[in-house]
C-alpha cells in the first residue's frame, strides 16, 4: 500500500514537469524582452484573468455572458473612485472591488437567472452596455464622463513594496493568475465544479437529481465577477485611468471569444485563448489597417478547424467509461 | 400635440429601420438558430454600397430615371449586393461548422463581422463618408402643421411595403410553410421533403437583403455614415428581436418599431444621454415578466 503511494507520487511530481518548465520561462521572461513586451504581456495576463472569470460562467455552467466587461467596470471605477476621491490604498480597494461587482452580479443577476440560452445572453448584453453608458453619462459627477477618472495610485504595501513598474506590474499580474488557476483547479474537483457541469450537461437532470440549479448559476455569475472584479482593480492601478471605452460590448465579445478559441471549460485552453486574442494583434503590427481583416479571418478559421477550441477540455474517467460502455452496448 | 406626433413619426422612422434588421436576425435564428453576428456589418456594408451607387451612378440613373428613381434603384442593387454577401458569409462562415453546435458559430459569426467591418474600412477608407445633397433629395412637408421629409415618407413607405410583403410570403405562400415548418423542426421537414438547403440558401440571402435596403435607407435619412454603424444598429436590432420573440417575424417587426418609438420616448421625455439605458431597461424588464418576448410562444421543456 505504501509503496503504490510513493509511485504516485513521484509519478505525479515527473508529470508536471511541463508546467514548472513553463513557470520557469515566465519568472525570467521580463530579463530577456524589452519593456514593451513585457506590457504586452501584462495585458496578456489580465486577458487571461478575465478569460478565467468568464470561463466560470460561460465553460463551466454554459451560461451566455456577452455583458462581462460590466463587472470589470464595476470593478475598476469602484478602485478608481474610492482611490481619488477618499485616498484609501489600492491594496485594500483589491478584495472590495471584487466584492462590490460580486454583490453587483448578485443584485442584477438574481432576477434574470431563469431566463434561458439567447434571452439571458442579450440580457447580459443589455447590462454591460448600461453600465457602460451610465459610466459615460457621469452620473452625480462621479465617474468623470467619458474621460473617466484619472490620477489611480500604484498598488503598495505601506511605503515599502511599492508596485511602480511595468516588470513589477508583469509579476504582480502573473501571480494573481497562478493563485486564480490553482483555485480554479480545486473548484473543478470540487462537488460546486461537479454541480455546475452537470447543469451545463443537463440543466432537467441536474434539477432532478437535488442540484439547486438557481443557487449554483447565481453562484458562478457572483463568482464571475468577483474575479473580473479583481481584474478591474489592476487594471486601473497600471493605467491610472480608466474610461468608458475599455468596456465596450466589443471587449465582452472578445472575452467569449477567448473562452471559446481555447475550448470551454478548460483552464489551459483559457490561457492559450488569451493569448491569440491578446498577442495576436500584436505580431501583426506590420500589417498596419489588414491587421483586424486577417483577426477575423483567423476566428473564423479556427473555427472551422477545431470548432471544439485549440486545447478542450478532457473528459473525466467515470464519464469516459460511460461513454465507452454505452458505446460497447450499441454496437454489440 | 404637434410635438408628440412629430416624435411618433420620428420613432417610427428609426423603428422601421430597427425592424428591416431584425426581420434578418430573426429569420436566420428561426431556422438555424444562430445569432448571426454579422447582420449589423451586413447592414452597413449596404450603406457603403449604396453610397457608391449614387455617387458612380448619379450621372447615368438619375439622367435617365430621376433623383428618385435613382435612390430607388441604389436600394434594388444594394440589397441585391448585400444578398449575395449574405449567402457567401453563409457558405465560408457557417456551413463548415454547422456540425460542431452552436457556440462555434458565434465566434465565427464575430470573425466574419470583425472581417466584413475592417474590409469596409479598407475599401472605403476610416472617415464618415456622406450622403451629400446632390444625390439624395429631401424636402420638409407640412401637413397639418406637423413636419415631416419626404425622406421619411419614402422610408415609412418601402419599409412597410417590405414587411407586408414578407409577412405575406411567409404565412400565405407554400414557400413560407416551408420557412415555417423548418423554424419548428428542421429534421422533420426535410422528411416532408423540404429541401433545407434551399430554404436557408433564401433565408441567409432574405434576411441581409433586407438589412442592406435598411443600410441604404440610414444613410438617406442621417446623411453620414460610418464603417463602426453596424455594431450600433445590430445590437439595437438584436434587441428588437429578442424583444418581440426571437424566431418571430411579426415579433421582429413590433420589436423593431415599438423600440423606435421607445428610444424617441426615452430622449424627449427622460434625457437624450440615457435614451439607451432606458431601452434597455425595458428590455429587461418585459423579460423578467415575458421570458420569451412579447409575441415569443410558451416553448415547452424537451426532457
Amino acid at each position: 500500500m505504501k509503496l503504490y503511494k510513493d509511485t504516485n507520487n513521484k509519478n505525479n511530481v515527473y508529470k508536471y514537469w511541463p508546467i514548472f518548465l513553463l513557470i520557469i520561462i515566465f519568472l525570467i521572461f521580463p530579463f530577456v524582452i524589452n519593456a514593451y513586451w513585457v506590457d504586452v504581456l501584462f495585458f496578456f495576463g489580465i486577458y487571461a484573468l478575465l478569460g478565467l472569470s468568464l470561463n466560470i460562467v460561460l465553460g463551466e455552467v454554459g451560461l451566455f455572458d456577452l455583458g462581462h466587461m460590466g463587472f470589470m467596470a464595476i470593478g475598476a471605477y469602484t478602485t478608481a473612485i474610492l482611490n481619488t476621491s477618499f485616498g484609501i490604498p489600492i491594496i485594500v480597494l483589491l478584495p472590495l472591488s471584487a466584492i462590490s461587482a460580486a454583490g453587483f452580479a448578485w443584485l442584477v443577476c438574481s432576477p434574470i437567472i431563469h431566463l434561458r440560452g439567447d434571452y439571458l445572453c442579450i440580457v447580459t448584453i443589455g447590462m454591460g452596455e448600461i453600465i457602460r453608458l451610465t459610466l459615460n453619462n457621469n452620473p452625480f459627477g462621479i465617474t468623470g464622463g467619458s474621460n473617466g477618472v484619472y490620477g489611480i495610485d500604484f498598488p503598495s504595501l505601506g511605503s515599502i513594496f511599492v508596485v511602480d513598474n511595468s516588470t513589477k506590474f508583469y509579476y504582480y499580474i502573473w501571480i494573481i493568475v497562478g493563485l486564480t488557476i490553482i483555485g480554479l483547479i480545486n473548484l473543478q474537483r470540487s462537488r460546486i465544479g461537479r454541480a455546475w457541469n452537470c447543469i451545463r450537461e443537463d440543466e432537467v437532470a441536474a434539477e432532478s437529481t437535488g442540484i439547486d440549479v438557481r443557487f449554483y448559476k447565481l453562484l458562478a455569475f457572483v463568482l464571475g465577477a468577483g474575479l473580473a472584479g479583481v481584474a478591474g482593480n489592476i487594471y486601473a492601478s497600471k493605467l491610472m485611468i480608466v474610461s468608458p471605452e475599455s468596456f465596450s460590448f466589443m471587449e465582452s465579445s472578445m472575452l467569449f471569444c477567448i473562452v471559446l478559441i481555447g475550448g470551454m471549460g478548460s483552464i489551459p485552453g483559457v490561457l492559450i485563448g488569451a493569448a491569440a486574442i491578446s498577442l495576436f494583434p500584436e505580431f501583426f503590427r506590420t500589417f498596419a489597417q489588414y491587421r483586424m481583416l486577417i483577426f477575423g479571418v483567423t476566428m473564423v478559421a479556427m473555427m472551422i478547424f477545431r470548432p471544439g477550441g485549440i486545447w478542450p477540455r478532457k473528459r473525466g474517467a467515470i464519464e469516459r467509461k460511460l461513454i465507452l460502455t454505452k458505446a460497447g452496448t450499441e454496437n454489440g | 400635440m404637434k410635438i408628440i406626433l412629430e416624435q411618433l413619426l420620428n420613432g417610427l422612422t428609426i423603428g422601421s429601420f430597427y425592424a428591416l434588421i431584425a426581420l434578418g436576425y430573426s429569420m436566420v435564428y428561426g431556422v438555424m438558430k444562430l445569432i448571426n453576428f454579422a447582420h449589423g456589418d451586413l447592414f452597413a456594408l449596404g450603406s457603403y454600397l449604396g453610397y457608391t451607387l449614387l455617387v458612380f451612378g448619379s450621372t447615368y440613373v438619375t439622367a435617365t430615371l430621376g433623383i428618385w428613381g435613382g435612390m430607388i434603384a441604389a436600394m434594388l442593387i444594394a440589397a441585391i449586393g448585400i444578398g449575395i454577401a449574405g449567402t457567401l458569409v453563409e457558405r465560408i462562415a457557417y456551413r463548415p461548422i454547422y456540425s460542431a453546435g452552436r457556440l462555434p458559430a458565434v465566434v465565427s459569426a464575430l470573425g466574419a463581422s470583425i472581417v466584413i467591418q475592417n474590409g469596409i474600412m479598407v475599401v472605403w477608407g476610416p472617415r464618415p463618408q456622406a450622403y451629400s445633397s446632390k444625390i439624395v433629395a429631401s424636402h420638409v412637408l407640412n401637413i397639418g402643421g406637423i413636419k415631416i421629409t419626404s425622406i421619411q415618407i419614402l422610408v415609412l413607405l418601402i419599409s412597410f411595403i417590405l414587411m407586408g410583403l414578407l409577412f405575406y410570403i411567409v404565412q400565405k405562400t407554400t414557400f413560407g410553410a416551408a420557412i415555417r415548418a423548418c423554424a419548428l423542426d428542421r429534421s422533420t421537414a426535410a422528411l416532408m421533403g423540404i429541401n433545407i438547403e434551399t430554404i436557408i440558401f433564401f433565408i441567409f440571402a432574405l434576411g441581409p437583403a433586407l438589412g442592406g435596403m435598411a443600410g441604404v435607407m440610414v444613410g438617406m435619412y442621417y446623411r453620414k455614415i460610418t464603417f463602426v454603424m453596424g455594431w450600433n444598429y445590430g445590437l439595437k436590432a438584436f434587441t428588437a428581436t429578442i424583444l418581440g420573440g426571437i424566431g418571430n417575424i411579426p415579433g421582429a417587426m413590433l420589436g423593431g418599431l415599438l423600440l423606435g418609438i421607445l428610444e424617441m420616448i426615452g430622449s424627449v421625455y427622460i434625457s437624450t444621454a440615457y435614451k439607451d439605458v432606458f431601452v434597455f431597461v425595458i428590455l429587461i424588464l418585459v423579460l423578467i415578466f415575458r421570458p420569451t418576448g412579447l409575441l415569443g410562444e410558451k416553448v415547452a421543456e424537451k426532457v
